[in-house]
Order: structure tokens, then C-alpha cells, then sequence
């Protein structure tokens, strides 16, 4: 399947804020056997006094634009044309969630898709009792790693509710999991808390759902702006798997993956430092449209 | 006491079994490297003893040497806690420190290369990736960049003990942004002038040529003559700021904080009154993951957007390379003995302390059955295991009060948790109680790369236990220093930071910092500004004194101009505005210590305290008017060493400017007050005693205070320093000699702005300066203040 994405993220200083320096992760990745990036294009409005180029330690896209002046308002936007590849269906070959710390040892490595980096809390994304306990009551049936995974994102998916006016991209997993609501940064956020605290490596994903579904089926939710799901490995033979607690599915054509992290942090779509800011509003649109 | 007046200091002093101690052999012999010490102590009595110590005390107040403790918002300054008495290094311990040490900091040199290049540490499996993937100093935007000058470590400092065979072993490595090495030298200076007679003997090895040695090596990473080298601190808050403005002053370097500097095209910039000067070597004092708020630590207030991205470009040498804090990790120490033999195909010369991480199954075995002698602390700790005392405990305390508690904490836990042998530590003689007695210490190190590769101070900082307990665990409880000596075989040349007599050159002139002008410029203004109010009060007080109990409408006046800054004197003698005022010039002090001397720090600090000491308890009157005249001649003292001995670089002129547009302000204010047709009876008095003219107006007119003189002595005298218009002629003198005070033969708009005030004024008579007058030039001094602050101060 072929994409045309679009996507604007716009942000609005008041009073306009002074110089300042940003990084944005926009662009999908190419990843061979899944997806190919075709084309694709971040730019910024006002145009930046510097631009740089690079991709970061896991191996994602960045753009790094820095403005010498103050500004009122910052647009960064994307066009891409993506074809994500359909994937054969996954054999579970995980080992047991109790022999999975066993595999671990065996892959010694410090390499971007290293499991080691995503078991320990990061800076938005800790292990917790409450949710550990949660993680544990809802996935008891299961006999492998991948089960496990499957399990406590379907849970998740019934017990906390889709609503985008609950949170804001600062609130923290356990406010999220306690009031069992949130948009997709939160049901990520939960299930990333909750795999760490099995002991399942967990990266955060974010990335864009095609817009209006085939037809015939439901429109995912979270498709109006930017998405997130997780990515979860399950041992050595079945490696990583990315699932999506917002929709309850594997993450398959219908995703196309911008960026992997340890959380949010990570690969925000927009980190910006700037000296002597006030308030500021942001807006997003996106638009995946796959060619006929 | 012994006869001939001989001293004995020492009786009594008895090192405990089975602990080496640094002055003793076991058979109660004075060690060779201390027998010269010690002779010497012994023709000292008491009283002379005394004496010295006092000096050494009173050295270090002086110089103000204070630490900072974080989490303690009272006791901000704490006095420095020295031991009087050295420890003693004889020369063939100095070497085997040295020779274990140079191969450790090599050790830990490719250790960094290996974790931020090709990884092989771990792939290998001799580091577990956890220990380096999990770790929070394990900063990933820096994996695959390597250091323009080749080398990612470049200052270390190592902590250590002795064992009690005698040998030395490593506490801990220091690699992040190693303190201590300014407090050794300022250790060494009150020791010195403790023992001066025996110090200048001369064969004890002097301080100065490591550091001119490290400073030639930094000078020498530098690609170009042009480019800088700054000193990159966290700021005034931090617990060794005082060490990083001391190491900036000895070295000569900038003194910078993140909000310094800014990145452009890929180059870390230092923001200064001339515009952005590029900077290349920063000698960082702040823990990596603060360095940029942009690719590290997000939350980081005392980072540079965009520092990551210049190291990227190739263009900024960190000294040391940010993440090295990773080097630091207490589990890494269970690992490096191995590690140096695959790296450097050698055992280690020097062991460090036997840690076990319980992340394997063998050696968490070990530390559950070996938990009586054992220290358990977190894994990823990067502190020294005395220094961590919520969390290091000994295993011996755990295991009384839950023996099975312990073991399934180390079953559930163990990657988190490492087992550290419960060490003892070598005592060292400390006076105590009117003697000498045996302190258990540590020893801190230093090791710097110079061109000839790495060479370590001949010196430290030993640190002296609170009690007689020799385990390294009772050093959690504090206690006090030590300078280090080393001894030499011969006598050493004295040595200085200035190289040979035949290399004279004048150093270039420094920029001068956005952020270092602005504090002078508003140390300027507050000082100022407290000797305006503090001299109305004494008009009060001393017109107080004359009237009584009698209303007079002149204290009525007086009181409410005060009123106007926030200052009552019927209820506080000496009011609370006004210490803040001066601990506002204080704390603007306090941010650009590193271009002060000691004697403007000093004098600045007695006079903030003075103030605050004698709020209380004075009488209205005459005794709150003497005391008043008091600090008048303490500010006086600042302000003279400030004229008197002041460099006249950049940094003067703006406290200069910050002085003058204060006194020109407060002085158009008292007029336009006190010299208004509608003031009651003897306010023309009042403005010129607050003008502290009283024998300028008399010589000068030999009449009685009217409208006419009052105006012109104050107002438009360019002789008499308290009038505006010589204020507003020094602003205009110093504002030309700015940077960018002309551009393309074009006048700036501050140079603009007050030549227009200084000429408006100049032309005008007496009987023309009214309120109205008075009150438009405040506005037009204020615009002033603008205008720097816009053009020279953001």
C-alpha cells in the first residue's frame, strides 16, 4: 500500500517569543521488509536562519532549524509518499515471559534496536507497582511473551477510554492509568509502564494511521492527528512486535512508523528551546491518503 | 612535654591494630617522609601553635573560602573545615600512586572510546549491556561523535585508600567534572602560612606547574591563537562554584554559564557587550546531561540549546567529553580489573575496591554469604560509597534486623545492587583535643593530560574522619581536610603560575560576558542606591536627634521621600529595604566573583553584614544616626577599592555607568523634592547634606542655603562629583568608550541618548531646573537604562 501524507504541526507564541532552536521528527523511516520511504519533505515557515539534517541514535529523522529572532508562530510541515509493505502473519516462537530475561543476556548489545535500552524507566516512562499489579492480574493466562503483549493490549484497550480533551502530551502514565482515559501518547505510555514492569523490553512508536479506513471498516481512532503505539520484544526468535492499545491490533498497513523511542521524549514530533517564551497554542492536521 | 622545651605532640598518639597509619609504623616509630614534620612541630608550644592555626583560619576567611551546601538554604556559606596538620607523602608513595594512576586514567580513556564508539565492551560480555544501556550517564546523542582533539578525557580525579598492607586502592573514579583541585591549592596557601619557616625549607613539591602544565595542554587544544577557552559552571548555586571562580581567576580563563552562550552555524558562541564571540575549550564544571536542554536533559535551566550539535560539528573540545559521567558507574568497578587486562593486556597496578554486582548469580551469592563485610548500595550509583549514606548501608546492619529480607531483595533486585567490601582506611594525625591523634582519612587525587601525556598533582586533599572509626562507611559522618604534601629528595624550585622571566606578554583583553556586565552594572546601581537612602535616613535621624518630641514638618518631608522607595524610618531604624538593597548588590557580586578581589568581596560582604547586624535595637536618634554614619564609611571603603584598584576593562565601566545613572537619578529626585518652591524650612539643607556637600556649598558661595545655589552646586556643578551633570558627563565618557558606541562613524542610540541629556541639561540656568524639569530628566535617565540594557546587557 502507497501513502500521500501531510501533516502541519503549527505553534503560536504569545507574546512571540525570542530566539530559538528545534528538532523535528516528522519524517517516516524506511525499514526494510516493511516500509519504504518514497519521497519526502519537512519544511519549516518561517524559513530557519539554520537547518540541519541527521538522524538521531535509534535512527530516526531529524530536522534541527534554529532562529536567530523571535517569532510569533512556527509552522513545521511534512509531505511523504510511503509504501508500507503487508507482513506475513507472526508465528509465536516467544518463549515464556519467566525464560524471556534468559534471551536477553544473550543478545549483548549497545545497537539502536538493542532490547536493553527500553526495559529501565526513562524520563517519562517508570515501572509502577500499580500498574505492574494491573499488568500481572490482566495477563495470567498467558503462556508466551507475545501472548502476554497481546493480552494487556487488548485489557487496556477495555478498561481505559479513548478521549482526547482528558489529557495533554505532559500528563504522566500513572494519572492516565488511574483515571483510565487518554489518547494514544497515554495508552501507549501505560503499556510501555506496564511491559517494563513484566519485564518486556518496550519502545514507544509514533507514527501516522491512515486516515479514512477501506471500506466496509471502522475508522481507527487517533487518525486526525499524529500516532503512537508500542513496540514490544518478545525473545530472540520472534524479535520486536508493534502493537496499538488504542485499536486494540497489531500495527500493520494501515501504520506507517515515523520514529522509535524509549517514550514521548524521545520522538516528539516537535522539541523546541526558546529564550523568553510565554504562552503558546499548538494546532496539528494530518491527512494519510493511500493511492488507488 | 619533654625538656629543653621540646614539644610533645604526639605522646599518647597510638595507631590502632591492625591499621597503617600514615605518621607511625606499628612499633610507634615516626615514619622518614614525617620525621623532619614532626621535629619541627615539637619546638612549637602551644600558644604558637595556636597562633598559626589562627592564621591559617583567618587566611581562608579572608580569601573567602566557603562551601555551599545544597538542601541547607540556611547555612548557604559553611566555613571551610581545615585539619592544620598535613598529611605526609614520602616520595616513593607519591610514584606508586602515580604509576597506578596513569594507567587507570588510559584504562577509563579507552573504556569511554569503547562505550561511545564501537561497543565491543559489551558485545564482548565483559560490561552487561544493562549496566550501560540503563545508566542515566550513558547520554545516547553522543554515541559515535569523536572528540576533535582525540581524547575524551582530559582532568580526573581519583579517590583513595590505603589497605592495610600498605597499598593504595581506588575508592572511586571521578571522571564526570572533578572538584577539589582549586580547594588543594587554597589548602595549600593557609597551610603554608601555618607552617611558613618549615614550608619554604623547600622540599616539599609546590602546586603550580601541574596547572600551568593542564592550562599549556588546554591552550593547546584550541585550533586557532584566536579562539577561547572558558570555564563552563552551573552558576553561583552550585556547592564548588567558589572553586570554579577561584580555578577561573588562577588560570585566566572566562568564567562562563550556560546562559552565556549560544550555538550558531555549529559553534558555541559566548555572548558578550561587543556581540558573539566564538569559544572553543570549555572546561565544563556542570554534569553532562545539564550541558543542553535540547538533546539532553529537557528540564536543564543551566544548558546551551544546541551544545551537542557544536561538539557534533567539530568545533568545541569538552573537557571532559560530555557522558563521561558513565565512567563513574559503582557496578563498572566489578568489571574493570578484567577489563584492563583485555584493553591493555596488563592486571591493574593499583586494585580498586572489591565490588560484586548482584546482577550475576556467583556474586550475588557471594554478597548474601559474605553480607557482614560487605557495603550494599545501588548499581548505578555514581557517588563514593561514603558520600551515599541513604543508601549504602553495611550489609552486616541489614542482615541483624531481617537476614531473609535481605536475600529476597537481592534475588528481586540484584542487576540494581552491588556488594562493596567493607574497607578500612589508613588514619593520618589530626589535632585534636590539644593533641595529635590518629584520623581515619581518604586521599583525593588529581591526574591532568598535558603534552607529555598524564601527570598527577603532586598534592590533593586528604579527608579526615570525625571519630576513630577506621571503615570507609564512617566517613559518611563528615569532617575536615587536609593539604597533602609530597616530599622530595632535593630541594624544589619555587614555582608560579607565570611562566620564565624571557616570555612576557600581555594577554590579550578578555570579552566581557552580556551576563558578567549586567551584574556589574546593577552592582553598581545598588550600591549606590543604598548610600542615597542610608544618607537621607541619617538626615533623619540626626534632625530626630534636634527636635525631640517637637513635630517639625521637615522629618514629615524627609519621611515621605523615603516612603517612595519602600523605606519607613519611625518604624525600623534600619529599614529592611535597605539590607536588601545591599544584599542585592551582594548577590549581583556574587555571580561575577571571578573579576573580583578578594579585598571588594570582602569589604562588599562586611557591609551587607554590618547592615543586617544592626537592625536591631538602636535607638531613634542620635545612636541610629552614628550608626548610619558607620556603613556610610564602609561603602565609602568599597567604593574606593573599586575606584582605586579596579582594572579599567569593560567590566568597570559598566559598574561605573551603573553608579553614576543611580546617583544622577536619586539626586534629581532629592531636588525635585527638596528644592521645590513648596518644601518646608530647611530642605535645601536636607538636599545638600543628602548630597554630602555641605563643605562644597560653603566654600563655594559663602552664603546661606537659597533655591539658586542649592540647584546649581547639585544639579549643574561639574566639579562637584555629586551633581547630575558630572554623573551624566562620567555616563557619556564611559558610554563612548563601549563597544559599538559608534558604527560606521554613526553614533549609537545610547550614545544619542545621552549626549541629548547631558547637552539639555548643560545649557539650562538654575531658575529654569524646576520639578517638572527634574522630573522629565528621571524619565530620560531611566530611557538610558533601557537602552544599555537592550543593546548590552540581553
Amino acid at each position: 500500500m502507497i501513502y500521500d501524507i501531510t501533516a502541519r504541526i503549527t505553534t503560536s507564541y504569545i507574546p512571540a517569543a525570542g530566539a530559538g532552536r528545534h528538532v523535528v521528527r516528522l519524517e517516516p523511516l524506511s525499514i526494510p521488509g516493511t516500509q519504504r520511504l518514497i519521497a519526502g519533505e519537512v519544511r519549516a515557515d518561517p524559513p530557519p536562519d539554520e537547518r540541519l539534517d541527521r538522524t538521531d541514535f535509534f535512527g530516526n529523522a531529524v530536522t534541527e532549524c534554529a532562529y536567530l529572532a523571535g517569532l510569533d508562530a512556527l509552522t513545521f510541515s511534512l509531505r511523504a509518499t510511503v509504501e508500507r509493505l503487508a507482513q506475513p502473519v507472526t508465528l509465536d516462537l516467544s518463549p515464556p515471559l519467566p525464560r524471556l530475561a534468559a534471551e536477553l543476556d544473550e543478545r549483548p548489545s549497545l545497537a539502536a534496536d538493542a532490547p536493553h535500552h527500553f526495559l529501565a524507566a526513562s524520563d517519562r516512562v517508570a515501572p509502577l507497582p500499580a500498574i505492574t499489579r494491573y499488568a500481572r492480574e490482566v495477563t495470567a493466562g498467558a503462556s508466551t511473551t507475545l501472548e502476554t503483549v497481546r493480552a494487556l493490549g487488548a485489557a487496556l484497550h477495555r478498561d481505559m477510554s479513548f478521549d482526547p480533551s482528558a489529557t495533554t502530551v505532559e500528563t504522566l502514565p500513572i494519572e492516565a492509568f488511574e483515571a483510565r482515559h487518554g489518547v494514544c501518547q497515554d495508552f501507549a505510555h501505560v503499556m510501555i509502564a506496564a511491559l517494563r514492569g513484566l519485564g518486556v523490553p518496550a519502545a514507544y512508536v509514533s507514527g501516522f494511521l491512515r486516515t479514512l479506513p477501506p471500506p466496509g471498516q471502522e475508522r481507527l481512532e487517533g487518525a486526525d492527528a499524529m500516532h503512537a503505539w508500542i513496540r514490544a520484544w518478545t525473545g530472540i526468535e520472534t524479535g520486536w512486535i508493534e502493537f496499538d492499545p488504542t485499536n486494540d491490533c497489531l500495527a500493520g498497513t494501515d501504520h506507517i512508523v515515523v520514529g522509535y523511542g524509549r517514550d514521548y521524549g524521545d520522538v516528539a514530533p516537535v522539541r523546541g528551546i526558546l529564550r523568553l517564551s510565554g504562552r503558546q497554542k499548538g494546532t496539528q492536521a494530518v491527512d494519510v491518503v493511500p493511492r488507488p | 612535654m619533654t625538656g629543653d622545651g621540646e614539644q610533645d605532640w604526639s605522646g599518647g598518639y597510638a595507631p590502632q591494630p591492625g591499621v597503617p597509619d600514615e605518621l607511625m609504623t606499628a612499633d610507634g616509630s615516626i615514619r622518614p617522609a614525617w620525621a623532619a614534620f614532626h621535629a619541627h612541630l615539637s619546638r612549637l608550644d602551644r600558644d604558637e601553635l595556636s597562633r598559626r592555626f589562627a592564621l591559617g583560619d583567618q587566611y581562608l576567611r579572608d580569601a573567602g573560602v566557603f562551601f555551599r551546601q545544597y538542601g541547607d538554604p540556611d547555612a548557604t556559606e559553611r566555613a571551610w573545615p581545615l585539619s592544620h596538620i598535613p598529611m605526609i607523602l614520602g616520595r616513593q608513595d607519591h610514584g606508586a600512586i602515580e604509576e597506578g594512576l596513569v594507567q587507570r586514567a588510559e584504562l577509563l580513556e579507552r573504556v569511554m572510546a569503547d562505550l561511545y564508539g564501537a561497543g565491543s565492551l559489551v558485545r564482548n560480555g565483559q560490561l552487561p549491556a544493562r549496566l550501560v544501556a540503563q545508566n542515566p550517564e550513558w547520554l545516547r546523542p553522543l554515541v559515535g561523535l569523536t572528540p576533535r582533539g582525540g581524547h575524551f578525557l582530559h582532568f580526573l580525579a581519583f579517590e583513595l585508600g590505603r589497605s592495610p598492607d600498605g597499598t593504595w586502592f581506588v575508592l572511586g573514579d571521578r571522571t564526570q567534572a572533578p572538584s577539589g583541585a582549586g580547594f588543594a591549592v587554597e589548602n595549600r596557601l593557609a597551610t603554608s602560612r601555618v607552617f611558613p619557616d618549615f614550608y619554604a625549607r623547600g622540599d616539599i613539591h609546590r602546586l603550580a606547574g601541574f596547572f600551568r602544565r593542564f592550562r599549556d595542554g588546554l591552550n593547546d587544544l584550541k585550533g586557532a591563537e584566536a579562539e577561547r577557552i572558558g570555564i563552563l559552571s552551573p552558576g553561583p548555586l552550585n556547592d564548588t562554584y567558589f572553586e570554579h571562580a577561584y580555578i577561573a581567576r588562577y588560570l585566566g580563563f572566562m568564567l562562563l554559564e550556560g546562559e552565556d552562550l549560544i550555538v550558531r552555524d555549529g559553534r558555541v558562541m559566548v555572548r558578550t557587550v561587543a556581540g558573539p564571540q566564538p569559544v572553543d575549550v570549555l572546561w565544563r564544571r556542570l554534569d553532562s546531561r545539564f550541558a543542553d536542554p535540547l538533546e539532553l536533559d529537557q528540564a536543564s535551566a543551566i544548558g546551551t540549546p544546541g551544545m551537542v550539535g557544536a561538539i557534533r560539528s567539530g568545533n568545541l573540545t569538552m573537557v571532559n567529553a560530555l557522558g563521561s559521567g558513565v565512567l563513574e558507574t559503582r557496578a563498572f568497578l566489578a568489571f574493570l580489573p578484567r577489563i584492563c587486562r583485555a584493553l591493555l593486556g596488563e592486571p591493574l597496578k593499583m586494585p580498586n575496591i572489591a565490588t560484586w554486582w548482584c546482577g550475576q548469580t556467583a556474586e550475588r551469592d557471594y554478597t548474601k554469604a559474605n553480607a557482614h563485610r560487605v557495603m550494599i548500595g545501588p548499581a548505578m550509583s555514581q557517588r563514593l560509597p561514603f558520600e551515599d549514606e541513604e543508601t549504602t548501608a553495611l550489609g552486616a546492619w541489614a542482615r541483624d534486623s531481617a537476614r531473609q529480607a535481605v536475600d529476597d531483595w537481592l534475588d528481586r533486585e540484584g542487576a540494581h545492587v552491588v556488594g562493596q567490601e567493607a574497607v578500612t582506611l589508613s588514619t593520618t594525625p589530626a589535632f585534636v583535643d590539644g593533641r595529635l591523634r590518629p584520623r581515619p582519612m581518604t586521599l583525593r587525587v588529581f591526574l591532568a593530560r598535558g603534552a607529555e601525556g598524564w601527570r598527577m598533582m603532586p598534592g590533593g586533599y586528604a579527608r579526615i574522619g570525625l571519630g576513630d572509626d577506621p571503615t570507609a562507611i564512617g566517613m559518611q559522618a563528615g569532617g575536615s581536610v587536609a593539604d597533602v604534601w609530597v616530599r622530595a629528595d632535593e630541594s624544589v624550585s619555587p614555582e608560579s603560575m607565570i611562566a620564565g622571566p624571557a616570555t612576557f606578554t600581555r594577554a590579550r583583553r578578555g570579552v566581557l560576558p552580556s551576563r558578567a556586565a549586567d551584574n556589574l552594572y546593577w552592582l553598581g546601581r545598588y550600591v549606590d542606591r543604598a548610600e542615597s537612602a542610608i544618607r537621607m535616613l541619617r538626615c533623619y535621624h540626626l534632625r530626630l536627634a534636634e527636635s525631640g518630641e517637637r513635630p517639625a514638618p521637615i522629618l514629615d518631608r524627609i519621611a515621605g521621600y523615603l516612603a517612595q522607595y519602600g523605606l519607613d524610618p519611625r518604624t525600623e531604624p534600619i529599614p529592611a529595604g535597605v539590607c536588601a538593597t545591599l544584599d542585592a548588590a551582594q548577590a549581583s557580586a556574587g555571580k561575577v566573583r571571578d573579576r573580583f578581589s578578594v579585598d571588594g568581596w570582602t569589604a562588599l560582604t562586611g557591609l551587607a553584614r554590618a547592615a543586617r547586624d544592626s537592625t536591631d535595637r538602636l535607638a531613634p536618634g542620635d545612636e541610629t544616626a552614628r550608626t548610619l554614619g558607620e556603613l556610610l564609611r564602609q561603602i565609602a571603603g568599597f567604593t574606593g577599592l573599586v575606584q582605586d584598584n579596579m582594572f579599567r576593562f569593560t567590566g568597570w565601566r559598566f559598574l561605573t555607568i551603573g553608579r553614576a545613572l543611580e546617583r544622577a537619578d536619586r539626586m534629581a529626585a532629592v531636588l525635585a523634592d527638596f528644592a521645590d518652591p513648596g518644601a518646608p524650612a530647611g530642605s535645601l539643607d536636607v538636599a545638600v547634606e543628602a548630597a554630602d556637600s555641605v563643605m562644597s556649598h560653603r566654600r563655594r558661595y559663602a552664603v546661606e542655603t537659597n533655591r539658586a545655589t542649592v540647584v546649581d552646586l547639585l544639579a549643574l556643578d561639574t566639579l562637584n562629583p555629586r551633581a547630575i551633570l558630572h554623573q551624566l558627563g562620567r555616563i557619556r565618557e564611559q558610554v563612548g568608550c563601549l563597544p559599538g558606541a559608534e558604527v560606521e562613524g554613526q553614533m549609537s542610540d545610547l550614545s544619542r541618548a545621552v549626549l541629548r541629556a547631558h547637552t539639555g541639561l548643560a545649557v539650562r540656568m538654575p531658575a529654569d531646573i524646576d520639578t517638572p524639569v527634574l522630573t522629565d530628566l528621571r524619565r530620560e535617565i531611566a530611557g538610558l537604562s533601557e537602552l544599555l540594557g537592550r543593546d548590552y546587557l540581553r
